[in-house]
């Protein structure tokens, strides 16, 4: 049987409807109001007044992402034409399956503040995306050039001649969308300690310095909105490098002798360390941690995902000058564009000193960012449709002839985004929500990395479930049109 | 008569590339032109240029590629054909709970163009000949003083499509068809222009046309 969008729309309103009863959306915030009028005035008269150390943490936000994609696309080039070994594959799949900000977490113990734990934390899962992606590119480069090679050529050869230069152009886009996420990710440590923009933003808003807030905001969105105009490939090696510099300045306290020796004792869990009985430590992590936790988190994350269907289906058209006009479609860009590139993990932090604390501020920063980008590809995807000339506009065109002919794209791009949404879901708990990263972010401060690491296994695995049900669900729709997504973003080509 | 639209030796195309030139024609109210030529020659480009010349006037149009929404059902697509003459709101609501007077109106122009029943069939689901008549049942609905439609019965057996130009004929004053069969255009029209090599080669009454007069268009 095929599964139809009504199918779909139909479990999807279910599941977010049962997922209502599991979390806790009673805004609490003292004048909701009151702190959006003051953010807003911060907004519109941002104050520079220690330009030094802005300057400071956003060029340490931009070598931490140059540093940490270069590291991710380096390794994973490398490891690209061997990706078809398990013994490669695998370790590329753990690597990618923890989120940048769980890997933060987790080196924080071994190379504690140090640069270091930066880059890795964003190089180490992106190795594992960038192998997996380059492989691809390598095996859909065009055979017949390879044919015509000679016999005797190595398979190093082949691969240096034919395979890499034929996916170089797509290798160059994805690497380029890449930089943009890790800038976001750079910005996202912050967060966590990291000397980053996200840092200072954290830290003005606590004290409620909202001027001083929308200046680092301004500042991460001037590096990010031009970065595909101001990243010229001659420049990267000059950009990594001015990169490495920056980060070997950074002073940062030192970790006590054998950090890493008792980071890897503190791995094994408890009770094979201390020879005690092994229920009452499953029980404590998985019935009293683990299972609250990913109730959480795939209620947040059922929501956030209906929120975000929602939020795409209604906002695409705002950037279709045939639905919105020119000037409306020029103004929807401009929302769109500031939606997804703000991280959610910074847009959900916001929204909490707005609303207060529940699950409303993660769930609408979800909803918002992935919302916007399923919107921005799906506007991009009604500007390559024939449309007859006789056909309507504005809202009638939206309805009759835009969404039905997209219905297909429409729920295989929100599909996609699915998983994405339950593994930022769990990071939401470092924002003080239980989904399963307050568990681990609580554990790991009390150093019982045992207990984090079996928490983390259980978000891996519920991300390979989601996962696994969206791949699954996109077949039976027959949606499967090569969906090469990131790859067409922003002003790339169309490879 | 009234002229409905003229065209002074003008260059038509699609951007900077000519497809016809010195195409000087008028059309008076009444007429059923048909309009003649190899595949390739323009005829969708004069459609087309006519088309956004009567813009002051209630047009019905069938595209070649038909224009359907594939996804919706025949009922929806035919629908179309009148979303202009209801507010957004009033068609959100068709397109989500179409009323019975809604469906019977739409039945009704099915039934002339033999889709009879099949109002809540996927279009997806249908023939080339179908679809093509879906097409034509949106035009029928939608009325008006022209019709303009590119091959709007190429996919259809030759009585059936003698059916559906007699409608077409019953249904609009003047009309516009781009036609490939010979014969059929000559039993359907008062008029025919006949493009050949970038240029209207023939442009007279039908019936002070011979048949070897057509075919040289097409030599």
């Amino acid at each position: 049987m095929s599964l139809s969008g009504r199918h779909l729309l139909l479990g999807l309103v279910g599941s977010s409807l049962l997922a209502l009863f599991f979390v806790d959306l009673n805004a609490g915030g003292p004048d909701p109001w009151l702190t959006l009028s003051r953010i807003a005035e911060g907004l519109l008269t941002p104050s520079f007044h220690n330009p030094g150390e802005l300057l400071r943490a956003a060029g340490l936000t931009l070598a931490f992402a140059f540093c940490g994609v270069a590291f991710g696309a380096t390794i994973g080039l490398v490891l690209a034409p061997f990706y078809r070994l398990r013994r490669v594959r695998w370790p590329c799949i753990a690597m990618r399956a923890l989120h940048e900000i769980f890997w933060a977490l987790l080196l924080l113990n071994i190379t504690g503040l140090s640069p270091l734990t930066g880059v890795l934390a964003i190089g180490l899962p992106y190795t594992g995306i960038f192998a997996k992606v380059f492989s691809e590119y390598l095996d859909e480069a065009d055979a017949r050039a390879e044919a015509a090679l000679p016999q005797v050529a190595s398979p190093l050869l082949r691969l240096l001649w034919v395979r890499l230069p034929a996916s170089l152009p797509q290798i160059r886009t994805y690497s380029l969308y890449r930089l943009e996420c890790g800038l976001r990710s750079s910005a996202v440590l912050g967060f966590i300690g990291l000397p980053t923009l996200g840092f200072h933003l954290e830290s003005y808003f606590k004290q409620a310095y909202y001027a001083e807030a929308a200046a680092v905001f301004l500042i991460f969105l001037a590096l990010i909105l031009p970065l595909r105009h101001w990243v010229r490939w001659r420049l990267v090696p000059l950009f990594i490098g001015m990169s490495i510099w920056a980060l070997a300045q950074v002073p940062f306290p030192p970790m006590g002798q054998g950090a890493v020796w008792r980071f890897l004792t503190d791995l094994v869990p408890a009770p094979a360390r201390i020879e005690a009985d092994w229920l009452p430590w499953l029980e404590k992590v998985l019935v009293d941690q683990a299972l609250p936790g990913a109730i959480a988190t795939l209620s947040l994350s059922q929501i956030a995902f209906g929120g975000a269907t929602v939020m795409a289906a209604l906002s695409f058209p705002i950037i279709v000058p045939r639905v919105a006009g020119h000037i409306g479609a020029t103004l929807g860009h401009g929302i769109l564009v500031i939606l997804r590139s703000t991280p959610e993990y910074m847009l959900a932090f916001v929204l909490l000193q707005i609303l207060g604390p529940s699950m409303l501020p993660a769930i609408i920063a979800l909803a918002l960012h992935n919302g916007a980008i399923i919107a921005h590809l799906l506007g991009r995807q009604s500007g390559d449709l024939t449309i007859r000339p006789d056909a309507p506009r504005g809202l009638n065109f939206w309805a009759w002839e835009l969404f039905p002919r997209l219905t297909g794209n429409f729920w295989a791009l929100c599909l996609y985004r699915w998983e994405i949404i339950l593994r930022e879901s769990a990071i939401m708990g470092l924002l003080g929500i239980t989904t399963l990263g307050f568990y681990v972010q609580a554990n790991l401060q009390q150093l019982r990395i045992d207990r984090a690491l079996l928490l983390l296994a259980v978000t891996i695995l519920l991300t390979a479930l989601i996962d696994t049900a969206s791949r699954a669900l996109r077949r039976r729709m027959q949606a499967q049109q090569v969906l090469r997504i990131e790859g067409t973003r922003g002003s790339a080509t169309k490879a | 008569m009234t002229t409905l639209l003229t065209l002074q030796n003008e260059t038509l195309g699609w951007g900077e590339t000519p497809v016809l030139t010195g195409v000087s024609l008028s059309v008076q109210q009444g007429e059923r032109i048909a309009l003649l030529g190899p595949s390739g020659v323009g005829k969708s480009t004069l459609l087309h240029t006519m088309f956004s010349r009567l813009a002051d006037q209630r047009v019905a149009l069938a595209p070649q590629e038909a224009g359907l929404v594939v996804q919706l059902s025949v009922f929806h697509n035919v629908w179309m054909g009148c979303l202009d003459d209801f507010s957004a709101p009033r068609n959100l609501r068709t397109l989500l709970w179409p009323s019975a007077t809604e469906r019977a109106k739409v039945e009704e122009v099915l039934s002339q163009t033999g889709l009879g029943g099949l109002g809540r069939r996927k279009v997806s689901a249908l023939s080339g000949g179908q679809k093509q008549r879906v097409a034509l049942s949106r035009a029928l609905l939608r009325r008006g003083a022209v019709v303009i439609a590119d091959e709007p019965v190429s996919s259809v057996d030759p009585a059936q499509a003698r059916d559906l130009l007699r409608t077409v004929t019953q249904t609009f004053q003047t009309s516009v068809l781009a036609l490939h069969d010979v014969a059929l255009a000559q039993g359907y029209a008062t008029r025919i222009i006949g493009l050949r090599a970038g240029k209207v080669a023939i442009d007279c009454a039908a019936d002070a046309l011979s048949q070897a007069d057509i075919m040289s268009l097409y030599s």
